[in-house]
Parts: C-alpha cells; structure tokens; sequence
C-alpha cells in the first residue's frame, strides 16, 4: 500500500517530471527561475496550489459524473482554479501572512499556469482515488519545484556563457534546457524497479 | 497596396501577414510553448493540434469582439475563460467523436488549449479592441502562424526521430534514427534550433532594426495579458490595461513600418 503511494510520488517527481517531461508550465520555468529564491518561490506556490486545486476538482469531477455532466470538466476546473485561487491568496494574507508575504506575489500568476490545469485532469485520467490524486498532486508539485531549482542552478552558468549571437537568449535556454531533460531521462523504470508498481 | 484610411496594421493583407510572420506567436512571442514542445513528436497531432487552436482562436475572437462592449472590464478575464473554455469543449467533443486516434494522441493538451497564452492574450489584446471581422482574421493569421510552426517542428522531429513523415518511412533504413528527438529532450532542442535559425534569417533580412515589439529573448510570454508566470514576479502589481496600451501602441508602430515600406 505504502509502496503503491510512494511509486505514484516518486514516479511524479522524477519519471513524468511536469516541466522536463511532460512539458507543462513551461512558462513559469523559463521566465522565474533566473533568480534561486523566486524559483524555489514559484515551485512553493505552485505545489500547495496543485494541492488544493485537485483536492476540490476531484470531489467535484465525481458529483459532475454523478450528473451525467462530465463535458462540462474543463470549463468547471478552469473557474474552480481560478477561484481557489483568489480565495487562497486571501485565506494566506488574512492569517498566515508572513507565508503570504513569500509566496502571495506568485499567486496571482498561477492562475493560468497549465501545470495546476494539467494535474486536476490527469488524476482523473489516471483513475486515482482521492487519496492517490493528492499524492500525484504533491508530487508533481514537488517535481516542479526541483526542475526550477536544478534548472536554475544550470542557467545561472549559461547565462555566464558567450554563446554564439543568433543563440542568446531564449534559444540557448531552451537547449540546455534539453540537455536538462536528457539527464532526467534516466530515471525511466528506476522508480518502478524500487517500488515494484 | 491599398491607400485606405484605415488605421495602420488593420488591412486584411497585414493582419494576416503580422500573424503569420512578423509577430509569430510561436517563434517571435514564445506564446503557447507547453503544446508546441509536448505534442510536435508525429506531423499528424502538429496538425491536428494546430487547427484544433485556430478553431479555438477564430470563434473566441468572434464572441470576444461581438461582447466587447457588453462584458465589464473588472470580470473579463474570467469571462473570456469561459467562452474559450466552451469551444475548447466543443473541440473535445468533436475530436472525440469523429478522430478519436488524435484525440487520443493529444490527450491531456487538448483541454489545456484553454490555458494557452495566444488565445487569451489574443482575446484581450485584440479582439476586445477591433470587429468582429478584424478579429476573425487576426485569429486565423495567428491560428495559421502556430499551426505552420508547429507542423515544420513536429516534421523535424518525426524525421529525425522515427525516420518518417506523416507515417511513411522516408529514411533509408541504414539511417539509425534519433530516438531522443522524439523524446522530450530533443523536443526543447528543436524548437531552440528553431527559433535561433529565425533570429539568424531575420538578420540576413536585414530586419532587425525595425521596431520589433518581440525580440525572442526579452518578449517570451510578456505579451500576455495573463500572467502565467512569466512577468518578473515584483511587477505583478502593473495593471493589465497598461501592457496593453503599451503593446497596442507598438503593434501600431511596427503596422507604420510595414506599411511605408511596402509603399
């Protein structure tokens, strides 16, 4: 049982890494993580917004099966994540505000960041129950994080770098972004083989 | 060309020029990259994915401008949200129904064309400014321009990743292919060879010192209007009005220089 959650997480973090793999929040990735604390930051914010985003989205999906309203999914988690969104920025400021000091400004521009959109339809592609969704949205919260971390540490190299002209900038990123990518590629089947899922 | 008087930047010819070439939302604003990069691995799902937004794009420009004046300013992003997110329903549907090998193809990004960039920057940059005629047009050319880049990126990376083109082998077998370049990390690799290959055409143009409002390094994301991460997280408090007044303004700038110089 344990094994089985602790395969869906680590699987999450490491094999179907959100940004490097599966290519969700690419935005996020490119545009905060050149400085360490607002991308530690953005990854903070962005993981307790998966959290509770899938942890009304899927109650929610249930009750829109239950109503024969299943098309309606993308429309309704749209405007639920938006909401809870608004409403945990104020949540945070009204009595947790030295976290909403260090995370609020990223709030307001999770909103339509496809990684949180992402995780709420997955786990109810992947068929989790409610507590296997949670663990899924930790991890690829927590998958996001580490990508901005790492992928902050390699930029701030590149960034040194003199790169051909035609490549300054966004290309340059975006290939060692690549070969950021190439070395998460070799956590395939290691999760599986640990945790026999 | 034509000597209307019609503001700069608003002919027909150069709404579709602008989103086709010069403000390319894929190479030249970095907008929509999460499904530039996930689904370019066959030409078939570029394609598909591709007509999938521009659908998505023309019909939410059209009801965005047709509500223009109607929608309060203070609730319009949530209720741009939700016209796209219908017609985003309305191609699930479709798709699921009468091609449902891409549907399963494209899984998972095809719900997350609501939260594409382009088409709501689009939506709030232009069509809740111009016609409905305009903004049909404006999403086609930038409907199209995705769609173009899209189906050359996913043709590199079918070619040199499986060896084929919309599922024929063209390789002759003793080229081993890439597999990497269908895997995600020759997917950044591409569009990274890509886009340095338009800054290095543009430059052989002659182009660069035209008021370009998208210089791939700076712009990534920044024209849209909703901050999906990009904007340096200490100017989130700018207003949302101001970008696009802004960026309005240098739309109009660049429209000017097009204009003069194809006189």
């Amino acid at each position: 049982m344990m094994a089985g959650y602790a395969s869906i997480l680590f699987g999450m973090i490491l094999v179907n890494n959100f940004v490097l793999v599966k290519f969700l929040g690419i935005c996020p990735f490119m545009g905060v993580s050149k400085n360490l604390d607002s991308a530690a930051g953005m990854g903070a914010a962005v993981t307790l917004v998966m959290l509770v985003a899938v942890a009304v989205t899927w109650p929610l999906q249930q009750l829109l099966a239950q109503l024969g309203l299943e098309y309606l999914q993308t429309i309704a988690f749209i405007l639920v994540i938006a909401t809870l969104v608004q409403l945990l920025e104020m949540v945070l400021k009204r009595f947790i505000p030295s976290l909403h000091a260090s995370l609020g400004v990223y709030l307001p521009l999770i909103t339509t960041n496809c990684a949180v959109l992402g995780v709420t339809i997955l786990v109810i592609d992947e068929g989790y129950t409610y507590p296997q969704a949670l663990v899924a949205a930790l991890g690829a919260g927590l998958g996001f994080l580490l990508a901005m971390v790492i992928f902050n540490g390699v930029r701030s190299r590149v960034e040194e770098a003199n790169p051909p002209e035609v490549f300054r900038g966004m290309p340059i990123t975006l290939i060692s972004a690549a070969i950021t990518a190439m070395s998460f590629m070799g956590f395939t089947g290691v999760v599986d083989h640990l945790f026999g899922a | 060309m034509a000597t209307t008087n019609t503001p700069a930047g608003d002919t027909a010819k150069s709404i579709l020029r602008r989103g086709l070439l010069d403000e390319n939302p894929a190479l030249r604003q970095m907008l929509g990259l999460c499904p530039m990069l996930a689904v370019s691995t066959a030409v078939v799902n570029g394609i598909g994915m591709g007509l999938a937004t521009t659908f998505v794009l023309v019909c939410s420009e059209v009801v965005v401008s047709l509500l223009r004046k109607c929608i309060p300013s203070s609730v319009r992003i949530p209720a741009y949200i939700t016209i796209v997110a219908s017609f985003v329903t309305l191609v699930m549907m479709l798709t699921k129904a009468y091609v449902p090998a891409l549907d399963d193809a494209l899984g998972i990004y095809l719900p997350l064309i609501v939260v594409n960039c382009i088409v709501l920057g689009r939506s709030e940059l232009y069509a809740s400014k111009h016609r409905p005629a305009q903004a049909a047009l404006d999403g086609l050319g930038m409907g199209l321009g995705f769609t173009l880049v899209l189906t050359l990126m996913s043709a590199i990376r079918e070619l040199l990743g499986a060896g084929t083109l919309l599922g024929f082998a063209v390789l002759p077998p003793f080229i081993e292919p890439m597999i990497v370049m269908v895997m995600p990390a020759g997917g950044f690799a591409v569009l990274g060879f890509l886009i340095a290959a338009s800054v290095w055409l543009e430059k052989r143009l002659g182009k660069d010192d035209e008021p370009s409002s998208s210089r791939p390094s700076q712009s990534l994301c920044a024209a849209c209007p909703l901050d999906c991460g990009i904007n340096d997280p200490t100017h989130e408090d700018c207003e949302n009005e101001d970008v696009a007044t802004r960026l309005e303004a240098a739309l109009d700038a660049a429209g000017k220089t097009l204009e003069e110089r194809d006189r």
